[in-house]
């Protein structure tokens, strides 16, 4: 007897027709297909690896074989935290991170704000465009570049400085933290940028109807509406430079940071570097946790 | 307006030192790539064109190039793949454990390099006992590309939205065709975007290749990381490192061209 499913002609029962509508049906099939590869990938390669490493900081180095021995111990965290040289150096990798990101929001709010409010139309364009150029660059040439800028007696800043009676920074703290400054400015003046594009102008001009001064619109207007940008911005200046230890190399002369410490140690006693590799870590996990109720993490 | 003019040009100001600030080291190493001098001087006294002819002849150079460009592209091609697969999984699907998923998906570049690195040579070499090799150098890479490909094609995604590929399964094209006919050449733009990116990072990484590279498998940030410190290789140092600066601007270029999803010409 005929019904009205028969006037629509079925589709051709092919086998790979049966295996896209058996998909369609099958949810789960399809999320196992998308999510198998790239867990295992993940799970496998790098949480493990990141697990492991966190496992290792907890193990000991034979002193007589130098081998690592697998039982748990707090023997290498008890040994940094009573060395007050590791304090020192978690200090000062601390205050350059600090510095850095408070001299990229210096640096980075009025660039950022220039260019989403003041300029206009193609010079918009260029000006984004001169500030992503450089994350382009080698990341070593940029360093390389600082190494040769900063150079005590025949640097570009002393010769700059000569007339003016001023000398180089020469290698230390103040080139590392004018390095990275350098290095992460985008990763700032972007998410800004981002933030500031999207607020709308009518609000500055609303704070300026109601007898706003400049100063104080910047305050009480953009500030509060940007913070969660910023705060996008301090994570990446703030993270970036708690891990390197390359730019403490080329320009800091003797000036380490955990970084180098961890460099250094890694071949002969792994369970140490890796402790002391935690510290970062540990850093950035309680940063995270103070920002998180600001938004900024919806913003990355 | 809402500025004062003296408010105006302070920021102006602050744009034209931000803008020094960014292009004076840039500038330095490229007037550097013709200074006579073979060890450092500033101000160059005399200028040649010797150091960049002498680059061309330089085996290490550009081995160090090919393998940089090896290992990226096969990173990028692994990255593009899982990169994808997890963006499709995480934006079309909600699961148990998905927030922590796409939490736990921006870790490598999230971590500070150097746990990243030291992660996974512990991984390779106590865990696996796997010999360092080129291979292993490719999986770390792949590792973090994973991040930039995923960003950038879930942001695609979510844009794009399913009502297209509702429309082309309404009109009768299976799973199969709908993704070969409408889904893919949508994504096109953002794989290539992505990519682009993940090749950048890759051809650029320094921290995690130095820690997961072999004696031997030298790419151009290991080459010129070694010899960053030997004196008499400075000219050649100066070259590349001003070659590489010149480079930057064909992926901002090509970028561009893709208009990618992100403000950042993707490189965040």
């Amino acid at each position: 007897m005929a019904t009205a499913a028969d006037t629509v002609a079925a589709p051709r029962q092919s086998v790979r027709r049966r295996v896209s509508a058996y998909l369609f049906r099958s949810r789960r099939t399809r999320l196992t297909a998308l999510l198998t590869l790239p867990m295992l990938w993940l799970v496998v390669i790098y949480f493990a690896a990141v697990f492991s490493l966190l496992a290792t900081a907890l193990f000991s180095l034979d002193s007589f074989t130098s081998a690592v021995v697998r039982t748990l111990t707090l023997a290498n965290f008890r040994a940094v935290f009573t060395e007050p040289a590791y304090w020192r150096a978690t200090g000062q990798t601390v205050t350059v991170a600090a510095s850095v990101t408070v001299l990229c929001i210096a640096l980075g709010l009025p660039m950022a704000f220039y260019m989403a409010k003041v300029a206009q139309g193609r010079s918009r364009g260029v000006l984004i465009a001169l500030v992503i150029t450089p994350l382009w660059a080698s990341y070593l040439v940029k360093v390389y570049a600082w190494q040769a800028m900063v150079q005590p007696g025949n640097g570009v800043i002393a010769w700059l400085g000569k007339p003016f009676g001023l000398q180089g920074p020469g290698l230390g703290m103040v080139a590392v933290i004018l390095t990275l400054t350098y290095l992460w400015l985008p990763y700032m003046v972007l998410p800004i940028y981002a933030g500031l594009e999207r607020m709308p102008d009518s609000l500055l001009e609303a704070s300026g109807d109601l007898g706003g001064r400049p100063w104080r619109t910047f305050r009480s207007v953009v500030v509060p509406l940007v913070y969660p940008s910023i705060i996008a911005g301090t994570i990446f200046t703030f993270s970036l430079s708690l891990g390197d230890y390359i730019t403490a190399q080329i320009v800091g002369g003797k000036f380490q940071m955990l970084g180098n410490i961890v460099y250094q140690n890694y071949a002969a006693n792994l369970p140490f570097a890796a402790t002391i590799a935690t510290i970062p870590v540990i850093i950035m996990v309680i940063y995270l946790a103070l920002v998180r109720r600001t938004g900024a993490l919806d913003n990355l | 307006m809402y500025l004062s003019s003296r408010a105006r040009w302070a920021i102006r100001f602050v744009m034209v030192i931000g803008l020094a600030f960014i292009y004076v080291p840039l500038a330095v190493v490229l007037i550097n790539s013709f200074n006579a001098s073979t060890v450092f001087a500033w101000p160059p006294q005399q200028f040649t064109l010797h150091w960049w002819s002498d680059v061309w002849s330089n085996a290490g150079v550009r081995d160090a190039i090919l393998t940089s460009v090896k290992i990226g592209l096969i990173s990028t091609r692994v990255a593009m793949v899982l990169g994808g697969l997890l963006a499709f999984a995480l934006s079309r699907y909600t699961f148990f454990g998905r927030q922590t998923l796409s939490l736990l998906v921006i870790l490598p570049i999230a971590l500070p390099g150097i746990v990243t690195a030291l992660a996974l040579r512990t991984a390779f070499r106590t865990i696996l006992s796997v010999e360092l090799s080129i291979w292993t150098v490719v999986i770390a890479h792949s590792t973090f590309c994973i991040v930039v490909m995923y960003n950038n094609v879930i942001a695609r995604l979510r844009r794009m939205g399913t009502s297209l590929e509702a429309a082309s399964m309404d009109l009768g094209a299976d799973s199969f065709t709908t993704f070969r006919r409408v889904t893919f050449p949508l994504l096109r733009g953002a794989l290539l975007a992505g990519g682009l990116l993940a090749f950048g990072l890759s051809f650029d990484e320094i921290v995690v290749t130095l820690f997961t590279a072999p004696p031997g498998v030298t790419t151009l940030p290991i080459w010129i990381f070694q010899n960053l410190f030997r004196p008499n290789q400075a000219p050649v140092v100066n070259v590349v490192a001003a070659a590489l600066v010149l480079l930057s601007i064909v992926p901002i270029y090509i970028s561009q061209r893709l208009a990618g999803d992100s403000t950042g010409g993707g490189r965040m």
